[in-house]
């Protein structure tokens, strides 16, 4: 459905008639999408359409409840696994995949200790690359200058977009190839949502992000492609700025000047 | 789902009609106050100019209010985008009027040059452009703009037909010159207001159909129109 130009972008990720169920509930209906590299894909549609669903399969996020059922496959590149192939290691996947929530969701701990935390369960780590991971990670994050002299205070101290930043800095530390976000600004105010939409921008040059917004205009700011979602289908996907100016599909035109219902 | 903002457009577009008619009427009397040589008429369109002009602040405004506060999209986008980009259009064919009328006053200075035949056929035909531009916009009708893209040509035919006209005079009698001169500027600033038309069909396609046809060989549209 992409343009012919974007033909040729390199994969990150990409699902193959991805189905999913709730137990009996049939949420995702066969979903083939492709997730642009280094790019920023958003996935927008009416509440209920299957847009947090078919994003919490891309980390297996699903799999912490029973009865939950994945059918297809969900690739990550560049090898090529099937992520939601029961042989293939959740946490393993997560390590690679990344996700932020709706609300900031710091660990009771420091701030250090909730950037650290993705390490050091991964491994034993050396407590100068450990201090240099978790600078690293909180720089990147945008947080580091205002939590620089105050690592060691509990992370609830923050703010509520500081604590956001801290759980992406978190996500970042394991060093994730794909990020998820999953309506990140929801509960900030606008200047704390500015700044993580800057942060999303500047992250896409180098990781693939997918984020699920209601904001129908965060997803046209920051996104490079949109996935329009409806009934647990995909409607339509193309580059963001032709889903706002121009759509092909009625149902999408419908759904982006708020003519729905 | 029947939106308020929809109301909000519906009123955008009567009033960019409101501005077309009143354009029209500029054009009109400008072309009759010429060949009737009726200077109190030309003086008439020059003061209404400034009616038009407030129109297309208003409209302005209510384009920017709406981008602002709507933050409209797809065709919701497109609509408003257009409307902004005609309501300059027509202003600037009204500014024309004007141009005209001032002509056809200082030319009431001197005896008639010729009876005026080519000027008025111009006119009408330009006149027809600009009528069905905006029935395209209103209509969202981009096969009736395409059309109008395609009638461009004739007004452009009779112009340089004019000029040359106009051209043999000045040069059999020099005398002629000042009003040969202000009538070449009539048939251009008509020729102009004709290509104003066309924007505004072009305008309308993009409406339509979300392709930008602006700056596009016009032979490769009348291809698609088929």
């Amino acid at each position: 459905m992409a343009t012919g130009s974007d033909a040729r972008l390199p994969v990150k990720a990409e699902s193959k008639a991805l189905s999913f169920y709730y137990g009996a509930l049939h949420a995702l209906k066969g979903i083939s999408l492709v997730i642009p590299e280094r790019h920023a894909t958003a996935l927008i549609g009416p509440s209920g359409c299957g847009k947090t669903t078919y994003l919490r399969c891309l980390n297996r996020m699903h799999d912490l409840y029973a009865g939950n059922r994945y059918e297809g496959e969900v690739f990550l590149y560049p090898e090529g696994v099937n992520i939601v192939a029961p042989s293939v290691d959740p946490i393993e996947i997560r390590m690679r995949v990344g996700m932020v929530f709706q609300k900031p969701n710091p660990f009771p701990k420091s701030i250090y200790e909730n950037v650290a935390y993705g390490l050091r369960i991964r491994q034993s780590v050396r407590r100068t690359e450990l201090d240099e991971a978790v600078e690293r990670a909180l720089r990147d994050a945008a947080l580091w200058t205002e939590v620089k002299d105050r690592l060691h205070e509990p992370a609830w101290a923050l703010s509520g977009g500081q604590q956001q930043r801290l759980c992406i800095a978190r996500a970042l530390a394991t060093g994730p190839e794909l990020l998820l976000f999953d309506e990140p600004t929801s509960a900030l105010d606008p200047t704390a949502t500015a700044r993580i939409e800057e942060l999303v921008t500047d992250l896409k040059q180098r990781i693939t992000i997918v984020i699920v917004t209601h904001n129908m205009q965060q997803a046209a700011r920051i996104s490079d492609f949109t996935a329009f979602m409806y009934e647990g289908k995909l409607v339509e996907f193309d580059r963001t700025e032709i889903i706002y100016t121009n759509p092909s599909n009625k149902l999408t035109e419908a759904y982006v000047t708020g003519r729905f219902g | 789902m029947q939106r308020h903002v929809d109301e909000e457009f519906a009123e955008l577009k009567t009033q960019i009609l409101r501005m077309g008619g009143l354009v029209e009427g500029q054009v009109q009397r400008a072309i009759r106050a010429l060949v009737e040589r009726d200077a109190d008429l030309a003086s008439q369109v020059i003061e209404r100019d400034a009616l038009v002009n407030s129109l297309d602040v208003e409209i302005d405004e209510r384009c920017i209010r709406l981008l602002a506060l709507q933050a409209p999209a797809a065709s919701d986008l497109r609509f408003v985008t257009t409307a902004m980009k005609i309501s300059t259009e027509l202003e600037r064919m009204s500014d024309l009027a004007e141009n005209i009328s001032e002509r056809a006053i200082e030319l009431n200075e001197e005896p008639q040059l010729k009876p005026y035949i080519d000027i008025p056929r111009m006119a009408n035909w330009t006149m027809t452009m600009v009528r069905e531009c905006l029935d395209a916009f209103v209509r969202a009708d981009s096969k009736l703009a395409r059309k109008v893209l395609s009638d461009d040509d004739f007004v452009d035919n009779l112009t340089h037909q004019l000029f040359r006209e106009l051209l043999s005079f000045m040069i059999e009698n020099p005398a002629t010159i000042s009003r040969a001169i202000r009538l070449t500027f009539i048939g251009k600033y008509i020729e102009r207001i004709a290509d104003h038309a066309t924007n505004i069909a072009e305008l309308v396609v993009y409406m339509v159909e979300g392709k930008i046809v602006r700056h596009i060989d016009p032979s490769a549209l009348l291809d698609k129109s088929l």
